[in-house]
C-alpha cells in the first residue's frame, strides 16, 4: 500500500534528521513494519532503491523488522501472537482480545557517519 | 552512529490529523470517517442520514471520489453543506485534503461532519484524517468472508453497517459469520443491520449517532 509515498516520507524524516547530527552518510535505515498494515517491504525496498539514488541516501540499506500482530486477551490478559488473522487465547481459550502490536509503521533508528 | 527515532512513517499525516481533530474539538463537532467498497451505500446512508437528524443536528459533508462530482450532486440535494474532493487518482483521503476543504466549509454552526472516503476496503484504515472515528460499511452481495480478508478496516472501525439485508433471499451472505469474525478482530465493534432501500434497521443506528454526537462533547 504506497510504498512510494511511504518511501519519499522516509527518506524525507531521515535526511532531516541526518542534519541534526551532521550525518553525511546512512549506512542502514532499521524499519518497524507490523504484519496487520497494508505494507509490503519487498516493495519498500524496492521503492527506496529507486527513491534514494541521488540524494543523501543514496546507498543506504533498509533493514525491515516484521512485528507481529499480538493480542491481550480480555479475560485473562495473556498476551500471546495472532497466528491466523483472528485466533483464541492459548492460556483460557478466550475469543475476545485488544490487538497490542501490529500495526506498526515505524522508522526504528537509522545509522551512519 | 546511531541515531534513534521511533517516528511514525506517516507523522506528516497525522500531524495534519491532529490538527483537524483539534479544530473539531474546538469547534464541538464530531466528525466521522465513512469507509467502504465502492458501491456498498455510503452515499445513500448519508442522504439517509442527513433527512433523518437534519432537524436535530446541523451536518456538513466531505465527499471523496476519484473522478466527479456525482456525488457531492446527490448530497446538495438534501440542502446540507458539502464539499467535493476529487483525488484524480489517489485511493483515500488523507489529513491534507480534509484539512483544505474545511477551508471551504462555513463551519461555525455544523454539529456533524461527515467525510465519505474513496470507496476502498485497503487504505482508508491507515490514514488518520481527525476523526471522531471511522465507520464502515459492508454490503451483503459482498459476501461474508471479508472480515478476514480484510481485518485492518474491521479493526479500526468503531460501527459496522452491514447494508442492503433486504437482498439475503438473493444472495449467500452469512451475518452472522460477518458478525462474528468481525467481533473476533475487534471485540468493541458495533454492528448495525440495515437496509438504506427499505429503512430497516436505521432508526438504531440514527440513535447510536445521535447518542454518539452527545458523548463527544465531553
Amino acid at each position: 500500500m504506497h510504498e512510494i509515498a511511504l518511501v519519499e516520507s522516509i527518506i524525507d524524516i531521515v535526511s532531516t534528521e541526518m542534519k541534526k547530527h551532521n550525518i553525511t552518510k546512512v549506512e542502514t535505515i532499521k524499519l518497524r513494519i507490523g504484519e496487520m498494515s497494508h505494507v509490503m517491504p519487498d516493495a519498500l525496498i524496492f521503492g527506496f532503491d529507486v527513491l534514494s539514488k541521488e540524494t543523501s541516501l543514496e546507498g543506504a540499506r533498509l533493514i525491515i523488522e516484521t512485528v507481529p500482530t499480538k493480542g491481550q486477551c480480555r479475560d485473562c490478559n495473556t498476551e500471546f501472537t495472532i497466528k491466523d488473522v483472528i485466533d483464541i487465547c492459548p492460556k483460557c481459550g478466550g475469543t475476545s482480545y485488544d490487538i497490542i502490536s501490529g500495526k506498526e509503521l515505524e522508522i526504528a533508528e537509522f545509522e551512519g557517519s | 552512529m546511531k541515531v534513534s527515532l521511533v517516528t511514525n512513517i506517516l507523522k506528516a499525516n497525522d500531524a495534519i490529523a491532529a490538527q483537524n481533530r483539534r479544530l473539531f474539538s474546538e469547534k464541538n463537532i464530531i466528525a466521522i470517517n465513512v469507509i467502504s467498497s465502492p458501491g456498498a451505500g455510503k452515499t445513500t446512508l448519508i442522504e439517509n442520514t442527513i433527512k433523518a437528524l437534519k432537524d436535530d443536528l446541523t451536518i456538513a459533508v466531505i465527499e471523496g471520489d476519484i473522478q466527479s462530482t456525482y456525488d457531492a450532486d446527490r448530497i446538495s440535494e438534501t440542502g446540507v453543506q458539502v464539499i467535493q474532493i476529487n483525488t484524480g487518482g489517489g485511493c483515500h483521503l488523507d489529513a491534507n485534503m480534509i484539512s483544505n476543504a474545511l477551508t471551504q466549509l462555513d463551519f461555525e454552526t455544523v454539529d456533524m461532519l461527515i467525510i465519505e472516503n474513496v470507496g476502498n476496503l485497503v487504505c482508508p484504515a491507515e490514514f488518520d484524517l481527525g476523526e471522531n472515528f471511522k465507520v464502515m460499511l459492508l454490503s451483503v452481495p459482498e459476501g461474508d468472508d471479508k472480515p478476514l480478508k480484510y481485518p485492518l478496516v474491521f479493526h479500526e472501525s468503531n460501527a459496522l453497517l452491514i447494508n442492503k439485508i433486504d437482498l439475503l433471499p438473493f444472495v449467500d451472505c452469512d451475518v452472522e459469520k460477518i458478525k462474528s469474525e468481525s467481533l473476533r478482530i475487534n471485540p468493541d465493534l458495533n454492528i448495525f443491520e440495515v437496509s438504506c432501500k427499505t429503512g430497516e434497521g436505521l432508526q438504531v443506528w440514527y440513535d447510536w449517532l445521535k447518542k454518539a454526537k452527545e458523548v463527544s462533547k465531553f
